[in-house]
C-alpha cells in the first residue's frame, strides 16, 4: 500500500464529539472589548503580564462582535448604551457566552438612577456574574474557569441557551458557591 | 443674601451708559460679578458684552442652569462670560418661570452656547427660542421628561 500503509493505528483516539467541541471551544474564548468603566481597567489589567488572562487561552480580545464568543459586560450600563449592547450581542455568532463583571453589569451598582440599566440581564442572558466594584484579576478569572466548566456541559444536541436556563445548573452552582462561609464560626 | 450691589463696577456703568433699562439686580461677591438680566433684553445684552470696547467678552466659559422648585420663578439660567483680551469675567443670569421657561438663544453670540444650550433643555426643559438645532444630546431621543428637575424622581419612572 506504499507509504500511508500501517501508519494511523498509532494516532487514533476515540472520542464523543461533544468533548471535542467543548474541549476546543473552553479553551479557546474569544472576549469581545468591551469595557464600558473601571471595571474595563481591571479586564485590561487582567491581560498584562503580572496576570496575564493567556494562562486560560482567553486572550485574544476581537474588537468585531462577528469575531468573539464571549461578552464582558465590564461596567455601568446607561439606559442609552442599552440599546447598543443587546445590538452588539445579537451580532455575536453562536455559540457565545456573556460575563456580567462587577456591581454595575450585575445589578445597576451604586448607581440606583433614572439613567442606568438595573442589571444588563434584562437585556442579555448572562452566563456568570463577577462581585466587586470593581472585581480583581483573580475574580474575572474565577469567573472565567466557572464558565469554562459551564461550556464543560454544553451538548450538540441542545442549543447553548437551553444548556443556560437549566435549572439544575443554577442549584448546582449554588451548591459550588461558598461565600463566606467558615467551617466554625467564632 | 450677602452679595453686595455693585453699581460702581466699570462694568455696569458701561452697560447702563449703553441702555439704563438693562440690568435689573447687580451683585458682587467675592470679586465675582453677576448681573441679573430680563429674559427680553439677553439677546442684546449679549450682542453689546462681545462687542463692546472696555467689555470685549469673546469668551463663553459655560451655561448652568438652576431649578428652585417650588420657589418662583423656578429656573436660573446663568451665563459665565470671559473676556481674553481684557482678563475680566462676569455672570449673567435670568429668572424664568416654571411654565413654560423659554429664553432666546445666544449662538449666534457665541457659537459654542448651541450644545451648552441643547444640554439644559435635554436635562430641564428650558427652551431657547431662535436655537438652530434644539433636540436632545445626552438622553435618548424619545426619552420622556427632563431629569434634572427637582420634581424627576431620581430613580426615574421605571415599570
Amino acid at each position: 500500500m506504499g507509504v500511508l500503509d500501517q501508519r494511523f493505528e498509532k494516532n487514533f483516539m476515540i472520542s464523543s464529539v461533544d468533548y471535542v467541541f467543548n474541549w476546543a471551544r473552553k479553551s479557546a474564548i474569544w472576549p469581545l472589548t468591551f469595557g464600558l468603566a473601571c471595571c474595563a481597567i481591571e479586564m485590561i489589567a487582567s491581560t498584562t503580564a503580572r496576570f496575564d488572562i493567556a494562562r486560560f487561552g482567553a486572550e485574544v480580545f476581537r474588537p468585531s462582535p462577528r469575531q468573539a464568543d464571549l461578552m464582558i459586560v465590564a461596567g455601568t450600563v446607561t439606559l442609552k448604551m442599552g440599546p447598543v449592547l443587546k445590538r452588539v450581542w445579537e451580532q455575536m455568532a453562536d455559540p457565545k457566552w456573556c460575563i456580567s463583571m462587577g456591581a454595575c453589569s450585575s445589578v445597576g451598582g451604586p448607581f440606583n438612577a433614572y439613567s442606568v440599566l438595573q442589571g444588563v440581564d434584562r437585556i442579555v442572558p448572562v452566563d456568570v456574574y463577577v462581585v466587586g466594584c470593581p472585581p480583581r484579576p483573580e475574580g474575572l478569572f474565577y469567573a472565567l474557569l466557572k464558565l469554562q466548566d459551564k461550556i464543560e456541559q454544553m451538548s450538540l444536541a441542545k442549543r447553548p441557551t437551553e444548556v443556560r436556563l437549566q435549572p439544575e445548573m443554577v442549584e448546582q452552582f449554588k451548591r459550588g458557591v461558598m461565600v463566606a462561609q467558615t467551617p466554625s464560626p467564632r | 443674601m450677602t452679595d453686595k450691589p455693585a453699581d460702581e463696577n466699570p462694568i455696569i456703568k458701561k452697560l447702563r451708559a449703553w441702555d439704563g433699562k438693562m440690568i435689573a439686580v447687580t451683585s458682587e461677591f467675592r470679586g465675582e460679578l453677576s448681573l441679573v438680566l430680563p429674559p427680553e433684553q439677553l439677546a442684546r445684552a449679549a450682542q453689546c458684552l462681545r462687542a463692546a470696547p472696555g467689555l470685549q467678552f469673546d469668551f463663553l466659559s459655560d451655561i448652568s442652569a438652576v431649578d428652585r422648585f417650588p420657589i418662583e420663578p423656578r429656573f436660573e439660567v446663568n451665563y459665565h462670560l470671559l473676556s481674553i483680551p481684557l482678563r475680566q469675567t462676569v455672570r449673567l443670569r435670568v429668572w424664568l418661570p416654571g411654565q413654560d421657561p423659554v429664553v432666546s438663544t445666544v449662538v449666534p453670540v457665541w457659537p459654542t452656547a448651541n450644545w451648552h444650550e441643547r444640554e439644559i433643555f435635554d436635562l430641564f426643559g428650558i427652551r431657547f427660542d431662535g436655537h438652530p438645532d434644539l433636540h436632545r444630546i445626552l438622553m435618548p431621543d424619545d426619552w420622556e421628561g427632563y431629569p434634572l428637575r427637582k420634581d424627576y424622581p431620581v430613580e426615574g419612572f421605571r415599570t
